[in-house]
């Protein structure tokens, strides 16, 4: 499909969507699990039904430049929505489905949406509730009909029937829509993402067609996909990744989308379509080793023991035989039994037998949970990016991959480090400008096109590969002068299962201490095993026996940071499991699972106090948000304990 | 129905029919003890209808007596215009009545799918002989028959147990399965034995929007007994209150909720 230059005609998502449906008709463009099998349509059934929803959306008054929010989880009828709103001049807004009524009220009141989206009942009911708080919001659509009889439908429509309606009234529109089409350009918004932001309200990322449809058209190339891949759509809408994946290279390349069932059966699904292309944050992997170890922990002595065996081979030779270098033809032969007995077994269960490329980025991913992968087959590779690049700033091609970086600028991407240290890039995805915050645009990026990404990073000499340390305004200075990077010590904290997340202070002060919330998964299972009883996630995370367990891999890490000369001061003295998940819901997190530093640093301010006064012990009380928004509190007593620091003389020696 | 001019609107906008059911001076003994006295009320074709009371009040003796499991001393049942005498299980089946128990009766060795499909028995023409070849006619009708059980888990929401056990599932969802089964025989009424007992909240809610749905898409008239007040006074239409096997209430919500009698029987300090 890849040609080498975009032709005039393809500067938008529905020219593309016109050329598939045209060249490629009788291909599956979208699939959707429902009602227990596979339901599918074709490139052609498709446009069919986007232009049957454009027709239906110009009924409804729809003008130029008008904003459409959709919020709901990954199913096709919100992705044609998408382009359904783009083919009338409209600019697509994907929310975070999971987002809070308050979220939801800031985003739709900045972006003036006149159109909402929703999946079902659940989000309908969430904008239904802002509406008073939010001007502009004339229609509310659901795809979904289940409880919305009684609903005042005044202002409210079902998709289908907007749908029916616009078949029906094509007669009257269809001119007007094809004009609409047709003015569509390179500079035409392509689709507006509000990132989640790790500090401060979120911001509206303004993408052309020209954005997403170069960057599209390079990174397809760059891994070669085609009409014949198969991805698995399941990482929320708003989230710029899936609509380049879902949408921008969909369209260009032409391979097919897949849409779970819903959320509860994603892992079923990746089975049963076992997509040759393959994206998940490092979470989804971790999740899944730990539940290989976990059955593994519970499988037949014979069984375990062959799988210790071949997974050693494949440790040792796996990752080599991926990446094409020279192995003895003996431990091919193992490799071989290996992939017989163990490794294509295993892939199948978990889904990845056919994957072709996967990618995982949005954090850094342990090594070994990178090697694991690799060392079954699987071509794992790591990329970096964010909103404002389309995606794509750097990413590892194939045969040069490594767990501690992130690899090249990615086609068409200039790539330069500040004397800060700080990252910058300039690429055709560069992002056109945040909606409504001319101020906030210029910070961000300069007249020649250069962006600030806000990470602190270097490109390594021998390989040429950009390798990220943190957040540029995070890594600070200690007390004493010496460098601090929070995020470094977490990454290596957050590889053990056993630790969910870590948040680590030290900025301005004399030593470095954490907080650590515990992976009720892994350690409620290691509880089981070890018979420790526990009622509740708060009383597991103060059992002594998990305390003790935890300061091994404290003392660990500040073992392996010990052995950095440059980062050596960033060793954990003191550190506290907290009795509470860092939620989302709560502000602890951003919607995509990042930890907001300074949010927790003033929430739990009487727990941090504690750590650096020398007490060992802390009582607190904490407000939590329920699912629905109720707000709760609960009450703890935290027991705060001290680390082994590797010496100054260790150090010496390490280097 | 058998007559629709007397339809009502409920304040939310759901149509109230006709009587669909109605008992007439029900009483029933065993031996020497009575667990029914006298007892008259209806039931109205797309209401939810709760029967609530103490322990012991003879709230799960009525449901029996309403599906036909029990059959009254004295008294009639009439339904849809037509007095009810002694039935078999699969008579009142046939009839259009499905129910929940208060204890989950489901086949634990076998899948969620597969229990669902049970409640379909009745709807099925094939015979043994055919099904077990599983050819021809048999083949559509199971296909056709999947299909409606697919409706019915996407709508209950318990895809993602489709393929496990039920002798796997906590409590909540093996309720919910219950549900389900029930849902598939297609009933015209039916009848929740305390659906929620033993529920957290969460899966209260769950529980509680799953059956104003079921009354609100398919139509299905709905009898429930229930302890939680919050969920009954929230739920339903009309309540019928017993107390030592005789009825000392019935009404709407607000209407139950100030009988003076209701008050000092049951409700009382408990909800103030």
């Amino acid at each position: 499909m890849a040609t080498t230059a975009s032709k005039p005609e393809l500067q938008s998502i529905p020219a593309l969507l016109a050329r598939n449906a045209r060249d490629l008709g009788t291909l599956p463009a979208y699939r959707e699990k429902e009602y227990g099998i596979w339901q599918s349509w074709t490139w052609a059934e498709t446009a069919d039904e986007v232009r049957a929803l454009a027709l239906g959306l110009m009924s409804l008054g729809i003008a130029r430049g008008d904003h459409v929010a959709i919020i709901g989880r990954n199913r096709p009828a919100l992705y044609w929505s998408m382009v359904a709103a783009q083919m009338c001049g409209a600019v697509p807004v994907p929310l975070y489905q999971d987002a809070v009524a308050d979220e939801m009220a800031y985003v739709l009141d900045h972006c003036g949406a006149r159109y909402v989206i929703c999946g079902d009942q659940e989000q309908v009911d969430k904008v239904l509730e802002v509406q008073d708080r939010v001007t502009g919001i004339e229609q509310i659509a659901y795809l979904d009909k289940r409880g919305m009889r009684k609903y005042d439908h005044g202002h409210m429509n079902a998709l289908a029937d907007i749908a029916a309606e616009g078949r029906a009234a094509h007669q009257r529109f269809d001119a007007e829509l094809d004009a609409r089409i047709a003015e569509l350009t390179y500079d035409h918004v392509c689709v507006m993402l509000y990132t989640s932001g790790t500090t401060g309200k979120p911001k509206g990322v303004v993408l052309s067609n020209r954005n997403i449809i170069e960057t599209s058209r390079n990174s397809a190339e760059f891994d070669s996909l085609g009409r014949d891949d198969d991805v698995l759509a399941y990482l929320p809408m708003a989230w710029v990744g899936d609509f380049i994946f879902s949408v921008g290279q969909a369209m260009w390349t032409g391979f097919t989308v897949n849409c779970p069932e819903s959320a509860a059966t994603m892992m079923t699904d990746l089975r049963e379509i076992g997509p040759t292309y393959f994206f998940a944050p490092p979470r989804v992997f971790e999740g899944q080793l730990t539940n290989v170890m976990i059955r593994m922990e519970d499988a037949g002595r014979l069984k375990k023991r062959m799988f210790d065996h071949f997974m050693e081979v494949a440790r040792r030779v796996g990752p080599a035989i991926l990446d094409g270098k020279p192995v003895s033809a003996i431990d091919r032969l193992r490799y071989g039994a290996g992939n017989l007995l163990v490794y294509g077994p295993l892939k199948n269960t978990l889904g990845f037998s056919r994957v072709r490329v996967g990618y995982t980025a949005g954090e850094a991913i342990g090594p070994e949970i990178f090697d694991f992968y690799r060392s079954l087959g699987i071509n794992l590779k790591q990329l970096y990016g964010q909103t404002e690049a389309s995606v794509f700033i750097t990413q590892q091609p194939d045969g040069e991959v490594r767990s501690d970086t992130v690899g090249v600028p990615s086609p068409g991407v200039e790539v330069r480090i500040g004397d800060t240290g700080e990252v910058f890039y300039r690429s055709p995805g560069t992002f056109v400008e945040y909606y409504r915050n001319p101020e906030s645009t210029a910070s961000t990026k300069d007249a020649e096109g250069w962006v600030a990404t806000g990470d602190a990073g270097f490109f390594e000499e021998v390989s040429g590969h950009l390798r990220i340390i943190d957040r540029a305004k995070d890594v600070g200075k200690m007390a004493d002068g010496r460098l601090f990077a929070p995020k470094y010590v977490e990454n290596k904290l957050k590889f053990y299962p056993n630790i969910l997340e870590a948040v680590v202070f030290g900025a301005g002060r004399s030593m470095c201490t954490a907080f650590i919330n515990i992976d009720l998964n892994a350690v409620g299972n290691w509880a089981e095993r070890n018979n420790i009883a526990y009622a509740s996630y708060q009383e597991l995370s103060q059992h002594p026996k998990v305390g003790e367990m935890i300061e091994a891999h404290v003392e660990e890490v500040n073992r392996s940071v010990a052995a950095d000369p440059m980062l050596s001061g960033c060793q954990v003295h003191r550190f506290l499991i907290l009795h509470k998940e860092l939620d989302a819901d709560d502000g602890e997190l951003t919607r995509t699972r990042k930890v907001r530093r300074t949010i927790i640093a003033e929430k739990f301010a009487d727990l941090i106090d504690a750590l650096y006064s020398g007490r060992n012990e802390i009582y607190t009380e904490t407000e939590v948000t329920y699912e629905d928004g109720r707000k709760g509190r609960i009450k703890a007593t935290l027991r705060i304990r001290d680390a082994k620091v590797m010496a100054a003389q260790e150090r010496m020696a390490a280097e | 129905m058998k007559d629709t001019a007397d339809t009502d609107t409920t304040p939310d906008g759901r149509k109230i029919g006709g009587v669909l059911m109605e008992m007439k001076n029900i009483t029933l003994r065993f031996g020497g003890v009575k667990a029914i006295t006298d007892i008259s009320f209806d039931i109205r074709d797309g209401e939810i209808r709760a029967i609530i009371g103490p322990n012991g009040a003879g709230k799960s003796s009525m449901l029996n007596v309403i599906s036909g499991f029990y059959v009254p001393q004295e008294g009639e049942v009439w339904f849809k215009g037509v007095r009810r005498g002694p039935m078999r299980p699969y008579q009142v089946a046939r009839l259009g009545i499905a129910r929940t128990f208060q204890n989950i009766a489901l086949f634990d060795g076998m899948s969620v799918l597969d229990n669902i499909m049970t409640g379909r028995l009745t709807l099925m023409k094939s015979g043994v002989l055919s099904q077990a070849l599983w050819w021809g006619p048999a083949e559509r009708e199971e296909t056709h028959h999947r299909e409606k059980v697919e409706k019915i888990i996407d709508f209950l929401e318990i895809q993602n147990i489709r393929k496990t056990p039920v002798g796997r599932l906590p409590y909540g969802l093996k309720k919910r399965v219950e549900l389900a089964r029930a849902l598939a025989a297609e009933p015209k009424l039916l009848l929740l034995d305390e659906p929620m007992a033993g529920m957290n909240v969460e899966e209260k809610e769950d529980m509680s929007r799953f059956i104003l749905d079921v009354n609100d898409e398919f139509g299905t008239t709905i009898v429930l007994i229930e302890h939680d007040m919050g969920v009954v006074m929230d739920l339903s239409d009309r309540v019928v209150v017993m107390d030592y096997g005789k009825k000392i209430g019935d009404g709407t919500p607000d209407e139950v909720r100030n009988n003076p009698d209701v008050i000092s029987a049951y409700l009382g300090v408990a909800h103030d």
